[in-house]
């Protein structure tokens, strides 16, 4: 099966490649999809099921949240959709292929190539500079040191750091570290981008920042599946999935061309 | 009020004192601040519209004998309508929680059910909220007015994680592990 997720997002916003449009085989299918995912910690009576049995279809080019409480699976769940982790039962589609029961090698070249991670934590390399730290999975994935050279410098241009490049992590604040970690995320292109609490560790302005990117991603195509327990991140999404003990309590949709009309009457002015 | 005393009479026909009984027991320690005359003003006005029908006096132990109202057809009506209802972005605490009260007593509508609803709503007024803060042209005066909107719609959502794990009786956390 070819994989069908337009792969990648235009420099600039408004080019006239198609950017938010629906794109050829993008109606072909889900680009991540979960079918009746389950997955067990422990065994018999002290057995928990941290999943318990989620379909999730998730169509190219839509902002997810996933939410829920502390311990509802959210985080397995997301390990689970991006082949870290193997599920007990069910299984994971990553842009028409069956990903859960690749072997380990092919998982990894798999997650290195179409998919892009983003954690709370950041995860960069400490000794390594800012552009290394973006360029790194772009070699490792194959590409010439001219291409991820070239990709990683559009990329810290894109998120706003083109001017530290050459810094290392301690040397940037938490939103910019976070930054940097999402231009890694995409510098292969990924089909989908995963993002656990991308913004646990910021202050408001830090986590605007980094939605305010989102949002540029999302104009630009990118599937992205973010996991948060912050209903503000998730109110950026264009979808919100809660889960409750390992499923899915509610699923919905959020409109995003009501403008300001319930803000007007929440602010009460006709009072 | 009219609509929380409506729906709790549509459980079962009630004289003033049980209903302000009901009451208190819903508003717990908040019960005090009901006015000791607001549930009878609030019957006479629904009487008066025709919502509520005297269906029979009962004697008291002492003082004057006690009417028994239950909702008329119009009053049954405005219930369900009542339930049906979205409660707008600026219903308050204890409204809400009232009509979660009064949904369960009348059985006229899922607490559950009310709560997803809500739930919907406080996250698409949150979603304009956000939306409006990330635009380009919300300065920082701005930024500061939205987060403060931004917080208190945060608020309402955590607690009506509150409101469901008690209507729907399930503990918090008991599976999982980790941080989810």
């Amino acid at each position: 099966m070819t994989r069908n997720g337009r792969r990648g997002w235009p420099r600039r916003r408004g080019m006239d490649d198609g950017a938010g449009a629906v794109r050829p085989g993008a109606a072909a299918g889900p680009v991540l999809r979960a079918v009746g995912l389950a997955r067990v910690y422990g065994e018999d009576e002290s057995a928990i099921w941290a999943v318990d049995g989620i379909d999730l279809d998730v169509p190219a080019g839509q902002m997810l949240a996933v939410m829920g409480p502390s311990g509802c699976g959210k985080s397995t769940l997301l390990q689970l959709l991006g082949g870290l982790d193997r599920p007990t039962e069910g299984e994971v589609w990553l842009g028409g292929q069956r990903i859960d029961d690749l072997g380990e090698r092919a998982l990894a070249r798999m997650r290195r190539r179409c998919l892009g991670f983003v954690f709370q934590a950041y995860h960069l390399i400490d000794e390594l500079t800012a552009a290394e730290n973006v360029e790194l999975p772009a070699l490792l994935a194959g590409a010439s040191p001219r291409t991820a050279r070239h990709r990683t410098a559009e990329l810290l241009d894109r998120v706003g750091l083109a001017d530290r490049a050459r810094h290392l992590p301690s040397q940037l604040s938490g939103g910019q570290r976070q930054r940097i970690a999402i231009a890694r995320a995409l510098v292969n292109k990924p089909l989908v981008v995963l993002a656990d609490e991308p913004t646990g560790n910021l202050d408001s302005a830090a986590t605007l920042d980094i939605l305010r990117l989102f949002g540029e991603l999302r104009a630009a195509g990118q599937t992205l599946v973010m996991v948060t327990h912050d209903e503000r991140v998730a109110a950026t999404a264009d979808r919100v999935v809660s889960l409750r003990d390992g499923v899915p309590a509610d699923d919905t949709a959020l409109d995003s061309d009501t403008g300001t009309a319930r803000l007007g009457t929440l602010l009460n002015w006709e009072n | 009020m009219q609509d929380v005393v409506l729906a709790l009479l549509v459980k079962e026909p009630l004289h003033g004192y049980d209903l302000r009984k009901r009451l208190t027991v819903a508003l717990g320690p908040l019960g005090e601040t009901l006015n000791a005359g607001q549930v009878y003003v609030t019957l006479t006005r629904l009487e008066k519209a025709g919502l509520v029908v005297q269906v029979r006096e009962e004697a008291a132990v002492r003082g004057p004998k006690r009417k028994v109202f239950a909702p008329t057809a119009a009053g049954y009506e405005r219930v369900a309508a009542w339930m049906a209802e979205s409660v707008g972005p600026r219903a308050d605490v204890t409204e809400f929680h009232l009509k979660l009260v009064a949904a369960r007593e009348s059985g006229t509508a899922d607490p559950l059910a009310l709560v997803d609803a809500r739930r919907r709503e406080l996250m698409s007024s949150l979603a304009e909220a956000q939306r409006a803060a990330l635009a380009p042209d919300a300065g920082a005066e701005a930024g500061l007015l939205l987060e403060g909107v931004a917080l208190r719609l945060r608020a309402d959502l955590r607690w009506l994680e509150a409101c469901e794990r008690v209507w729907s009786g399930r503990t918090p956390g008991g599976k999982g592990r980790g941080n989810g």
